[in-house]
């Protein structure tokens, strides 16, 4: 009885801390999600109000018929899909595969290659971003998505990553015996590496998947004409738009982004431990 | 005569060299795609922009050799000075205060008493998944210089007068490391989460037996085993704020002022807007020294504290 009553009072408060700093934390990570969608529910003379409306307003349809009164929205979002899904396909098959030949093939220099490979990942994106873009234009790729796909494919880390999972999954004996059988070495990757590797395609198809999708600078350079934008760009353009049409431009953002958040709500787990655990490993 | 055996080792010795040079062609035309793509579109580029850094260039004309004048252009350019102060203010203020509260969640998530984890965790996570142009229109908007902005009404409450944040030295840069701060928040919170769920929980209990009281676990036990995440953090915040740019140009509208604008930003002004190709390409030069020399500095740092975990054991 005694030790309860002293145990309580110091427990009490440590808990309401911590409950109290978490739903704060909560809170504000959650807030600017929920004031977005009011705000593109909202005509622009209750936006232009002090204090701000904090509950949904009626124009939720219409700040949204402006928004694809401006960009092609379902155009950019298209875009914006089709290069992710080609980066990310192409990028889990080559990065596999070379991840393979490190970690399962001998030949010469391989370890110098593979060394070559991870000292290219420090070196930064936009060193050589004038002479990519003048390449891209020469190859008459200048608002061609091909732009984004082609060079999108280059993923240094990929290989890394796949490397390493493939030297741990898949075991030398597996193989040598796949060959002693009469498999071709690319057989051995399709038949036996492949599908032991599936956890890894995941995590790393997650992450290109979402660099690709998010990804700004390099798109807004190369992808001139408003029909080759993808999401990001077109978000832009909308917010440069003369009106200033608050509830039109977070109409945009809001339905932009709300795809990749529920996809995100779906597969929480495997999202958050993709993305970070890439990170903590390397 | 050769005898049979003979023949079979023969045999045996073609085809295991055959499979060496199997293994050779396969592993070469495997890497290869890596290395030609790289080669087009990373080592000539990057080659490039050195060669590009002493011409004059508009993208279109003839290059003229322009000696070490694109260097001095830029370095004579107060507003080339004032992007890179930008760009450290503004990763300070972005990471710093970042890193210490992801620090603090992460220490509340760890608690073995928290109910609903999974939910707290999606929660501050969110925003990472959110795109950086998204942030920055939201962010802008939520800071915006009219009086109804949400954080000048905020601000109203307590009489202060609204702040016209895109004009304002410390506004803007407060502005773009908000954004900064809300995106990435989650994402170090659960580094360090991971970080502190792969300490023992022996050492925990051999100090609650020694008698160590919770800050004496947290300054001796938690600080020290994280050093390598926190380090891991650190390198990506500073790295990642040396490449700042879309947060200042959706910030500014297009319309890069000086409170705001960062390297990267200048570069691209200086690129794809003035069309001096040899000058951005000389500040591309500058920048990647510059991370390189963070990068080499993190690569000693680690290097270090790994040797001096080995001398431990």
């Amino acid at each position: 009885m005694k030790a309860a009553t002293v145990n309580q009072p110091k427990k009490q408060p440590g808990r309401f801390i911590l409950y109290g700093l978490l739903i704060f934390a909560g809170l504000v990570s959650l807030f600017p999600f929920y004031w977005m969608f009011v705000m593109a529910t909202q005509p622009n003379h209750v936006i232009n109000q002090t204090p701000p409306a904090l509950l949904p307003g009626p124009e939720l349809v219409t700040n949204f018929t402006n928004v694809l009164g401006q960009i092609d929205f379902f155009g950019a979002m298209m875009n914006s899909l089709l290069v992710s899904v080609a980066v990310t396909a192409g990028s889990l098959f080559l990065c596999s595969l070379a991840g393979f030949a490190f970690a399962k093939l001998k030949f010469k220099g391989r370890d110098v290659l593979f060394v070559l490979i991870l000292i290219t990942m420090m070196i930064p994106p936009q060193l050589g971003l004038i002479p990519t873009y003048y390449i891209i234009s020469q190859l008459g790729w200048l608002s061609d998505l091909k732009a984004i796909i082609v060079p999108g494919l280059i993923n240094a880390f990929g290989i890394f990553w796949m490397r390493q999972y493939i030297k741990e999954a898949v075991p030398d004996e597996l193989i040598e015996a796949a060959r002693i059988d009469g498999c071709s070495i690319f057989r051995v990757y399709w038949n036996i590496v492949t599908p032991a590797i599936l956890p890894a395609f995941a995590t790393l198809g997650i992450i290109v998947f979402m660099n690709v999708w998010n990804d700004f600078l390099w798109p807004l350079v190369v992808l001139q004409d408003q029909s080759s934008h993808t999401l990001q760009v077109a978000l832009r353009a909308l917010n440069d738009s003369y009106s200033r049409d608050y509830g039109m431009i977070l109409s945009g953002t809001f339905w932009a982004t709300v795809p990749l958040i529920i996809v995100f709500l779906l597969f929480n787990k495997a999202f958050i431990s993709s993305l970070t655990q890439g990170a903590v490993k390397s | 005569m050769v005898s049979k055996s003979e023949k079979y080792t023969e045999k045996k010795a073609r085809r295991s060299l055959t499979e060496e040079k199997r293994h050779s062609i396969a592993g070469y035309l495997f890497i290869s795609p890596f290395f030609i793509l790289f080669a087009i579109f990373g080592l000539f580029p990057m080659l490039f922009s050195f060669y590009l850094a002493f011409f004059k260039w508009n993208g279109l004309g003839e290059m003229t050799y322009n000696g070490i004048n694109n260097f001095t252009i830029i370095f004579n350019d107060p507003i080339f000075w004032k992007s890179i102060y930008n760009t450290v203010v503004i990763g300070l203020l972005g990471t710093v205060p970042q890193l210490i509260v992801a620090f603090l969640l992460a220490y509340a998530l760890n608690s073995q008493v928290l109910r609903f984890k999974n939910t707290f965790r999606v929660a501050i996570f969110m925003p990472y998944v959110t795109s950086i142009v998204a942030v920055a229109i939201l962010f802008s908007i939520i800071f915006n210089n009219q009086s109804f902005g949400l954080v000048n009404s905020f601000l109203g409450v307590f009489g202060v007068e609204p702040i016209v944040f895109t004009q304002s030295e410390w506004g803007a840069k407060i502005a773009i490391a908000a954004m900064i701060f809300w995106r990435w928040v989650g994402y170090n919170t659960i580094i360090f989460l991971a970080g502190m769920q792969s300490i023992s929980n022996d050492l925990y209990e051999a100090a609650k037996i020694d008698g160590a009281t919770l800050s004496q676990q947290l300054r001796y036990i938690t600080l020290p085993m994280l050093k390598p995440f926190v380090l891991f953090t650190v390198f990506m915040g500073t790295i990642g704020s040396l490449q700042i740019f879309t947060e200042p140009l959706i910030f500014f509208n297009g319309n890069l002022r000086d409170e705001g604008i960062t390297v990267v930003a200048y570069l691209y002004r200086d690129a794809f807007e003035n069309n001096f190709f040899g000058t951005a390409s000389a500040t591309a030069i500058v920048l990647f020294a510059i991370i390189m020399v963070f990068s080499v500095l993190n690569l000693l740092i680690t290097n270090r504290l790994g040797r001096g975990k080995a001398r431990k054991a």
